[in-house]
C-alpha cells in the first residue's frame, strides 16, 4: 500500500467517508454496460443458482435454477443465459473501422502493412466482485467443451444450442480480465476501490455493500457504522439486510429459506419453482441496485486521457476473438502451451508497466504516489545550456539544471522521462547531482531530427515539469519461438494442434 | 507449499572426505566430465553462496573452447557478464572472447577494454569466430542464429525466468546450467496463478522448467563454500539449503576479524566485538512499529559502519598468510550494508554521508538491496533485517532468498540490526498463501528459515536501549 493510500484510508476512517485516490476515471465505462450478478450453490462451485442481468437498470432479466444439482435444469438455465447474453456479446461484431497493421508476410518473411478490421466498440460486462470474475471464467470453462446435438448427434446429454459458444465468449472475457488495464470484464469492487479509499481494510473492501456504505453512507450514519450494518445487519427472520454480492450466498439464507424451498420443489409441491425463483431474486436485487449505484458514482468522474488508448486494445482483443469464431477455430485449450503462456505473461507485464505509467501521467494524485516513492519528481528549471553530441551529424543534447523538493531515488546515468506538451515523450539522463535537490540532466531525445531542437521541446528557465524514472511506453520484449519450435528445455513442440475432446460426463453430472 | 527436491545421486563420494579442497575438486571433475562428454543435453549444477561458481564457469568455458567447441555464455545482468568476461580474459589472455552488448550508451564496463583478446560489439556478426561469446539473456533473446551453438553455459540459472530461457534455448544444442537455488527467485509484477504448478509456468525459474521437462538430466552440486566462514556455513546450510547441505572451506579460527581501537563501551562497539569473535552479531532495538526507513535502525546501521572504520578493523584469512599472518585492513570497499527496500538503502546512504561526510570513507561502503547484492562478496556485512519494525510479515519480506542473500555475503562477520519482536511477528503471521498443486521449489519455507536465523542470532544479541 502506498503512503498516500494509507493516508487516504486514515482520513476516511477519521471522517467516516471514503476519500478519493484518483481524480479521474482510469477504466473505460461503456454507455450500456451489461451488468451480470451471478449466484452459485453453496458447496457446488459449478452449479449456478441464478443470475440477474441486463443493460437497463429498470428491467433486469432474472433466471434461476429450482434444483441446481439437476443437470438438465442447469443446462436449460445456461441455454437461457446464452440467449440473453449472446445478443449483447455479439452486438459490436459488425460495425468496424479499417486500420493499418504491420504483419509478417508468411511467404517473404518481410514486415508488410495490411488493412484489418477493428470493431468500433466492444460490449462491456460488469460483475460485482473479484470472485464474480472468477465465476465468469468458471462458467466459460464448464461450457466451452460441451457438444450440442448438432455437433455430436450421438451425445447422451447434448448441451443446448449456443451454450458452448457462450462458454467461449466467457472464457475470452475471463482471460482478458487478467490483462492489467483491460476493461472488457470488470468487478465493481475493483473499480470502486481503484478510485476511492475507505476506512476499512482491503479485505473488507471486497464486500460491495460495505464498500458502498463508505462511499455513500445512508443519512446520519458514518462510514464505519454503515459498513458494519451492511456486513452484519439482520432482519427479524435472521436474514442479512444486505445480502452478499455473490457468487456465494449467505449460509443463513441457504439453510433457512433456500434449502426448504428446494426440498419442496424436489417433492413436487406446486409453485415451489416460483418460490425458489423469488427467493433467489430477493438476494440478487440489492446487489443489482448496488451495481448501478456504483456505475453512477464512476460516471461522475471524468475519463482519464489514456483510457481510450487502452480501450482500443480491448476492442482489438474483441475483434480477434470474433475472427477466431468466424474462422471456426476450436475452443480455447484447457491449458496454455509453453510459448502461449510466455507470450501472455510478457504482454501482461508490458501492459502493467504501461498502465502504471499512464495512470500517473493522467492523474496528479497518482503521480504524487510515484513522487513520494522516489520514482518521479516535480522540478523547476534553473538553467539551460545548449550542447551538441559528437559525431558527423551533431544532434542537440542540451544540459538542463533543475531543482526539486521531492526526493527521487537517483544515481548517475539514470534515465529520466517526461511528457512534452504535445504528448510526445522526452528522454534525458542524469549527468550530475549538483547539490541538494539540484540535478543536471542531458536531454537526449524528443527534439526532432534537425540540428536545432524543434520548438517547445527544450524547457526554459522557470518552467515546472514532472520527470519520471519509469518509461511511459515500455517496449515489448523480444520475440519468442513459434509453438511448433518449442525448444527441448520446455518439452519440445506440443504436437499437432487438435481440437480438445469434450469433457467426459461423470456420475456427478447426472443425479 | 514446497516439495522436497532430492538431489539425483550425482554427489561425488569424495565429498565425504575430510579435505574440503579435494571434495570440491572431485565435484568439479564430475561436472566437467558430464559437460564435455556426457550423453545428456543439459547438466545442472547447484552452487551454494561462494562455492566457486564463477571459477567453475570460467574453467568449463575454457575447457570447452580448448576442446574445439565454440560456445555461448548466458548471464542475467550486464554486471555479471562483464565480471565473467574479465575473469575469462584474466585466466587466459590469449582466449578470443566476445562481449555482445546492447546499443545503449555505456553498454559495458570500460575495464574490459584493457584485455586485447576481448572484442566487444552490439552485432552478433562482428563476434563470429570468437571462441566464447558472452551476453545477457535479454540481449541473446534478440539474436537469431542460422546454426545453433553446440554448447552453452547458463549462469545464475535459478535467477533466470523460464520464459527468458524459452527465448534463447533455440540458440544452443546442449547447455550447462549453473546457479544458486537459495537466492531470490525470479518474480513477476502481474498475476501468474493460472500457470502455477504447470511444468512450463513462465514465471518460475529456468531450472524448474528444465527439470520438469527433462527429469533425467544429471544434477550436481558444489559441496564447499569458500566464502562463508565456518561460523556461517552451518547456519546458512541448515536454514536455506536443508536438502543440499554444504560446508565451509575453512575451519573455526582460520579467519580473524579484530579492531585496533578498543571498544568504547557502547552497544554498537559491543556487538562489533561479538561479531568479530563469533561471526554473527545482533543489535536489537526496542520493539516498535516503524516506517520502512526507521530512523533509529538506519542510524544504528550507519554508526556500526562508522565505528568499524573508526576502530580500524583488520582481517586475517587464508588469502593473506592465514590466521596469524599480517592480514589486511578492513577498508570501506570490503564492507556492505544490505536492506530489503531501495528507500532503506537510500536512507542508510544519507545517514552515512551525514556521519562521515560526503567524501568520507563511509561513503565508499556498498549500500544496496538484496536483489543487487546477489553474487557479491564482502568481508563484513551489516544487514537491516527485512522484518524489523514491520506490523506484518508479507510474502515479500518472508522470501527465503532475500534473507539468504543478506546472510551469505560475508567472509568474516555479519551484523544484523533489528527491532525486537520479530519472532512474535512471525508467529502471528503463518503463511496464508493458497496451496497450489504441483509447484516444486528447491527453497525451504521462508517462515522456518527466518526462525532458524533468529534463533541463532539470539545467541549474539546486544541490546540498544
Amino acid at each position: 500500500m502506498s503512503l498516500l493510500s494509507a493516508l487516504a484510508r486514515m482520513e476516511a476512517a477519521a471522517c467516516g467517508r471514503a476519500r478519493p485516490v484518483a481524480t479521474v476515471r482510469h477504466r473505460h465505462l461503456a454507455t450500456n454496460p451489461l451488468v451480470l450478478v451471478p449466484l452459485t450453490t453453496a458447496g457446488e462451485n459449478g452449479a449456478p443458482l441464478g443470475v440477474m442481468l441486463g443493460t437497463d437498470r429498470s428491467a433486469p432479466e432474472v433466471f434461476t435454477v429450482p434444483q441446481p444439482r439437476d443437470r438438465d435444469l442447469r443446462f436449460a438455465f445456461l441455454g437461457r443465459l446464452a440467449e440473453a447474453m449472446l445478443p449483447h456479446l455479439e452486438s459490436c461484431q459488425d460495425e468496424v473501422e479499417l486500420v493499418e497493421r504491420k504483419e509478417t508476410d508468411p511467404e517473404t518473411g518481410k514486415r508488410v502493412t495490411v488493412e484489418a478490421e477493428l470493431c468500433a466498440d466492444a460490449p462491456q460486462v460488469l460483475v460485482p466482485t473479484g470472485p464474480g470474475v472468477d465465476f465468469v471464467r468458471l462458467l466459460g470453462r464448464s461450457m466451452r467443451f460441451r457438444r450440442t446435438a448438432e455437433e455430436d448427434p450421438g451425445a447422451e446429454h447434448p448441451a443446448p444450442p449456443r451454450v458452448p459458444l457462450l462458454g467461449r465468449w466467457l472464457t475470452h472475457y475471463g482471460e482478458r480480465a487478467r490483462v492489467p488495464g483491460s476493461s472488457l470484464l470488470l468487478s465493481m469492487t475493483g473499480l470502486l476501490s481503484r478510485h476511492w479509499a475507505t476506512g476499512q481494510s482491503q479485505l473488507e473492501d471486497q464486500h460491495l455493500g460495505a464498500l458502498l456504505a463508505w462511499l455513500a453512507p445512508p443519512d446520519g450514519l458514518g462510514g464505519a457504522e454503515a459498513a458494519l450494518r451492511a456486513e452484519l445487519g439482520r432482519d427479524a427472520r435472521g436474514q442479512l439486510l444486505v445480502p452478499p454480492a455473490g457468487p456465494a450466498t449467505d449460509p443463513a439464507f441457504d439453510n433457512e429459506l433456500l434449502a426448504p424451498a428446494i426440498a419442496r420443489y424436489d417433492k413436487g409441491v406446486p409453485g415451489a419453482a416460483q418460490e425458489v425463483h423469488e427467493l433467489v431474486a430477493s438476494q440478487l436485487r440489492p446487489t443489482w441496485e448496488a451495481m448501478w449505484q456504483g456505475v453512477d458514482l464512476l460516471r461522475a468522474l471524468p475519463e482519464a486521457a489514456h483510457v481510450p488508448d487502452r480501450w482500443r486494445r480491448d476492442r482489438q482483443s474483441y475483434t480477434h476473438h470474433r475472427d477466431r469464431l468466424r474462422a471456426a477455430e476450436p475452443p480455447q485449450p484447457r491449458r496454455d502451451d509453453a510459448v502461449t503462456a510466455a507470450r501472455k505473461l510478457a504482454m501482461r507485464e508490458q501492459r502493467q508497466a504501461e498502465l502504471d505509467a499512464q495512470e500517473a501521467l493522467d492523474d496528479p494524485l497518482v503521480m504524487a504516489v510515484r513522487r513520494l516513492a522516489g520514482e518521479a519528481f516535480l522540478a523547476e528549471v534553473l538553467e539551460v545550456e545548449m550542447a551538441y553530441s559528437d559525431g558527423k551529424r551533431p544532434s542537440p543534447r542540451p544540459l538542463v539544471t533543475v531543482h526539486t523538493q521531492d526526493v527521487p531515488l537517483l544515481s548517475d546515468g539514470d534515465k529520466l522521462h517526461r511528457q512534452l506538451p504535445t504528448g510526445a515523450q522526452q528522454r534525458a539522463e542524469l549527468v550530475e547531482m549538483a547539490g541538494p535537490g539540484e540535478y543536471v540532466l542531458r536531454l537526449v531525445g524528443g527534439m526532432g531530427r534537425g540540428k536545432e531542437p524543434a520548438p517547445g521541446t527544450v524547457p526554459e528557465k522557470g518552467d515546472l515539469m514532472c520527470w519520471t524514472l519509469f518509461e511511459h511506453a515500455p517496449r515489448g520484449g523480444p520475440g519468442l519461438p513459434e509453438p511448433e519450435e518449442t525448444p527441448w528445455t520446455h518439452g519440445g513442440p506440443p504436437g499437432e494442434p487438435s481440437a480438445e475432446r469434450p469433457d467426459p460426463v461423470t456420475a456427478e453430472d447426472v443425479l | 507449499m514446497t516439495a522436497i527436491v532430492e538431489p539425483s545421486g550425482a554427489v561425488a563420494p569424495a565429498e565425504r572426505a575430510a579435505d574440503p579442497g579435494r571434495a570440491a575438486a572431485a565435484a568439479t571433475e564430475a561436472i566437467l566430465a558430464d559437460t564435455l562428454d556426457g550423453a545428456h543435453r543439459g547438466v545442472v549444477v547447484d552452487s551454494p553462496p561462494g562455492a566457486g561458481k564463477s571459477t567453475l564457469v570460467v574453467r568449463a568455458a575454457r575447457e570447452l573452447a580448448a576442446a574445439g567447441h565454440p560456445l555461448m555464455v548466458i548471464a542475467q545482468t550486464n554486471a555479471q557478464v562483464d565480471d565473467l568476461v574479465d575473469r575469462l580474459a584474466t585466466a587466459d589472455p590469449q582466449l578470443p572472447v566476445g562481449r555482445l552488448h546492447s546499443s545503449e550508451p555505456r553498454p559495458y564496463d570500460p575495464m574490459l577494454d584493457r584485455h586485447p583478446s576481448v572484442r566487444t560489439s552490439a552485432k552478433p556478426a562482428d563476434l563470429a569466430g570468437q571462441d566464447i561469446v558472452v551476453s545477457t539473456a535479454a540481449k541473446w533473446a534478440w539474436v537469431s542464429a542460422e546454426e545453433p551453438w553446440r554448447h552453452a553455459i547458463v549462469d545464475e540459472a535459478y535467477q533466470m525466468r523460464s520464459d527468458a530461457l524459452l527465448a534463447v534455448a533455440g540458440l544452443f544444442e546442449r547447455a550447462l546450467f549453473v546457479g544458486d537455488p537459495g537466492q531470490l527467485d525470479p518474480f513477476s509484477q502481474v498475476g501468474v496463478e493460472q500457470w502455477t504448478g504447470q511444468p512450463h509456468d513462465p514465471s518460475t525459474s529456468a531450472v524448474s522448467t528444465l527439470l520438469a521437462h527433462n527429469p533425467a538430466l544429471p544434477q550436481h552440486r558444489l559441496p564447499v563454500s569458500w566464502r562463508l566462514p565456518a561460523s556461517a556455513a552451518e547456519l546458512v546450510s541448515d536454514a536455506f539449503y536443508p536438502y543440499t547441505p554444504f560446508r565451509s572451506g575453512t575451519g573455526p579460527g582460520d579467519r580473524r576479524l579484530s579492531f585496533a581501537a578498543p571498544a568504547d563501551g557502547s552497544p554498537v562497539d559491543a556487538v562489533l566485538d561479538e561479531a568479530a569473535d563469533a561471526g554473527w552479531g545482533l543489535l536489537e532495538l526496542p520493539a516498535a512499529r516503524t516506517p520502512r526507513t526507521d530512523p533509529e535502525a538506519v542510524g544504528a546501521v550507519a554508526r556500526l559502519v562508522h565505528r568499524m572504520l573508526e576502530r580500524e578493523g583488520g582481517t586475517r584469512s587464508e588469502r593473506d598468510g592465514g590466521a596469524d599472518g599480517p592480514g589486511s585492513a578492513l577498508s570501506a570497499d570490503r564492507i556492505a550494508v544490505g536492506t530489503a527496500h531501495r528507500d532503506q538503502a537510500a536512507a542508510v546512504r544519507a545517514a552515512l554521508a551525514e556521519l562521515g561526510g560526503v567524501n568520507g570513507a563511509a561513503a565508499e561502503v556498498t549500500v544496496d538491496t538484496a536483489n543487487r547484492l546477489q553474487g557479491r562478496e564482502f568481508d563484513v556485512t551489516v544487514v537491516l533485517h527485512p522484518l524489523s519494525g514491520r506490523p506484518d510479515a508479507t510474502r515479500f519480506h518472508l522470501e527465503t532468498g532475500r534473507l539468504c542473500v543478506l546472510a551469505s555475503r560475508h567472509r568474516h562477520a555479519c551484523v544484523v540490526v533489528c527491532r525486537a519482536g520479530v519472532a512474535e511477528l512471525l508467529d502471528e503471521h503463518p503463511a496464508t498463501e493458497p496451496v497450489q498443486l504441483g509447484p516444486v521449489s528447491p527453497a525451504p519455507d521462508g517462515w522456518e528459515a527466518h526462525q532458524a536465523v533468529l534463533a541463532r542470532l539470539a545467541r549474539h544479541r546486544v541490546r540498544l536501549e
